[in-house]
């Protein structure tokens, strides 16, 4: 046995001596200091890792059935389902780890606004991360079009010729995301490649990017105090513990708890009501009729809400140009929040009032539009939609002003448990 | 000039042009990649004409057509419906003289269209290019009481009147497009070229 581990000790060795690996697993994981007081927000960032790793390995193994091509795209994911061994399980896996992976990154994005984690220093760290979510929003709206289904043509349709309405360049603009004046097969094939090679590759760096600045600056935590400012007499944080093995053993209760939740999501009820997999999806792509009822998935309906509810023309400007305009801002305006920010703490628990109710309304905001975009438009549904797209807006705008009048406790100098 | 002074300027002068030239170089390279994002050949091509057989066509009915891979329309209305377009009030529709909306000049009228019987619309709501759905029925529930007839889009809620002109209040900016087209005899339209030359 002792001859074995020398063995490995001294392959290990041989490989330090031509590898950075121990100093690597030092700097990132056994010698890599994290608060010692995470709590249950800590967990959607390893998650997302892992279901990134989910998407890339299911992907892989869909791809080999995968036809991209318009008049057999339809049919293959149909043979993935029912003629390919497990395809059925490979698929469903794929689709809900489309879903499980906003649910992730939304409660993720959610931690950050709680404790002030976008806040100096962590700017870069949040910056990153919101390019990371554009990115998963581009690589969402391009898989969503491969199975070639009515709600992926007719989504991928509505949401190209956003583009459209950018005044002067927008016909062309969209002419060449679509290749074509319609979209067609050629729309579907780059958007294939694109999905498989292109925006995985760029999810996969920044990925690394974001890692990298946050083991630079160190991990916030729920008290929002900087743990690097009081170390031992060998300059380690006094309330730092080692990643490894502390918090990749509490990933890992973290991760068995979201795996059975998420087996249960794929083997009873992978379709999820219509809302991971929409009805109108399960028939062939028609370029002739919309379906009666358009919706885009879930994890986008706050945006979609937002540009629907533009319906007035002002500043000599169409209505359709605003709604663009408006959506997009609603998802850029979050690169903002570190210097729309202005109170002296991060952590909510330190907060005044003023900030825990403009959270409080932004959340529901956000969810009520949530909920309006899988909803048919009425005129009482737009109307509630309009005031809640103000106050999504006010939320940011507003920032710097109910931030800086907010009344704040006094941060202690250790983190509390 | 000894041999171990470096020269900054010079230095400075050497990298500033490699990363212009450099820079040009990645440019030009970054052509042939951005232009293979356009419409191929084979996509421009397949934008030919097509004709449509309107023999069957009943009136108050639409008949749907493809062209250049979009819905095209061919909606035949009765006497009523074409009288029912003189009776809305200009204010309510967003370009009731379709100034600024695409249609040939023959179909720059109320009616929008060479005949008033006939209505040739692309069947791609002008918003976001979802397809609108036919609503002939007055006063349908869906759409509202006071609906005359017209084209509801499911989309984004975007309304038109049965000549595609778009109603105040939504979010579409103008009226439906009109294609060329011209009647090749009364029962047979060719779409995509007009009297002059193929669009």
């Amino acid at each position: 046995m002792s001859l074995i581990t020398n063995k490995l000790t001294e392959l290990r060795d041989w490989v330090d001596d031509r590898f950075p690996l121990m100093s690597l697993w030092d700097d990132h994981l056994a010698k890599y200091y994290a608060p010692k007081n995470f709590n249950f927000w800590y967990y959607f960032g390893a998650l997302s890792l892992v279901v990134f790793v989910i998407q890339v390995l299911t992907g892989i193994f869909l791809v080999m059935n995968y036809k991209p091509d318009a008049t057999t795209a339809f049919g293959s994911v149909e043979y993935i389902m029912r003629d390919v061994d497990w395809g059925w399980l490979i698929r469903y896996l794929h689709s809900t780890g489309a879903s499980a992976f906003f649910i992730v990154i939304y409660l993720h994005m959610m931690r950050a606004l709680l404790y002030g984690s976008f806040k100096q220093p962590r700017e870069l760290v949040w910056i990153l991360g919101m390019c990371l979510y554009l990115a998963l929003m581009a690589e969402a709206f391009m898989g969503y079009l491969l199975p070639w289904g009515q709600m992926s043509f007719w989504g991928a349709q509505v949401i190209i010729s956003l583009f459209g309405a950018i005044p002067v360049i927008g016909g062309t603009l969209a002419e060449w995301i679509r290749g074509d004046y319609v979209v067609s097969d050629i729309t579907l094939n780059r958007f294939f490649s694109l999905h498989v090679i292109a925006l995985p590759f760029a999810i996969a760096g920044l990925v690394f990017l974001h890692i990298i600045a946050l083991h630079e600056v160190g991990s916030n935590n729920p008290d929002g105090v900087e743990i690097k400012k009081k170390k031992d007499e060998n300059g380690k944080p006094l309330d730092g513990i080692p990643f490894h093995p502390y918090y990749t053993v509490k990933d890992l209760v973290g991760l068995t708890v979201f795996l059975i939740i998420f087996s249960a999501v794929v083997f009873f009820g992978p379709e999820m009501g219509g809302y991971f997999l929409e009805a109108n999806n399960f028939i062939p792509a028609n370029p002739m009729s919309t379906p009666q009822h358009i919706a885009p998935v879930w994890y986008f309906t706050p945006y979609y809400s937002i540009l629907r509810a533009n319906t007035i023309n002002f500043l000599w400007i169409d209505a359709k140009v605003w709604g663009v305009v408006f959506m997009g801002l609603g998802v850029l305006s979050f690169f903002f929040l570190p210097w729309l920010d202005r109170s002296p703490v991060k952590s909510i628990r330190y907060r005044g009032g003023l900030y825990k109710t403009a959270l409080t309304i932004f959340i529901l905001c956000f969810l009520i539009l949530g909920y309006l975009g899988v909803q048919p438009p009425t005129a009482a549904r737009t109307l509630v939609a309009q005031v809640c797209t103000v106050i999504y807006f006010l939320f940011f705008l507003l920032m710097p002003i109910y931030t800086k009048l907010d009344k704040t406790k006094p941060v202690p100098e250790r983190v509390t448990m | 000039m000894s041999d171990d002074a470096v020269d900054t300027r010079r230095r400075r002068f050497l990298t500033g042009t490699t990363v212009v030239i450099g820079g040009i170089g990645a440019a030009f390279t970054a052509v042939p990649f951005v232009s293979s994002f356009q419409p191929s050949a084979r996509a421009k091509a397949i934008g030919a004409p097509v004709e449509v057989d309107i023999s069957k066509l009943e009136s108050g009915q639409r008949l749907v057509q493809k062209w250049r891979g979009k819905p095209v329309w061919v909606v035949r209305r009765t006497p009523e419906m074409v009288e029912t377009l003189k009776s809305f009030d200009p204010t309510t529709l967003r370009d009731a003289n379709s100034d600024k909306s695409e249609q040939p000049e023959y179909a720059k009228n109320a009616w929008r269209s060479e005949k008033p019987e006939y209505l040739v619309l692309v069947g791609i709501c002008t918003h976001l290019g979802c397809s609108p759905n036919y609503v002939p029925q007055v006063g349908a529930p869906e759409v509202g009481g006071t609906w005359k007839g017209g084209f509801f889009c499911p989309c984004h809620g975007s309304k038109f009147d049965l000549a595609g002109r778009v109603f105040d209040g939504v979010p579409a900016p103008l009226n439906m497009v009109v294609p060329p087209y011209r009647f090749l005899s009364d029962t047979k339209i060719m779409v995509g070229e007009d009297k002059g030359a193929a669009a």
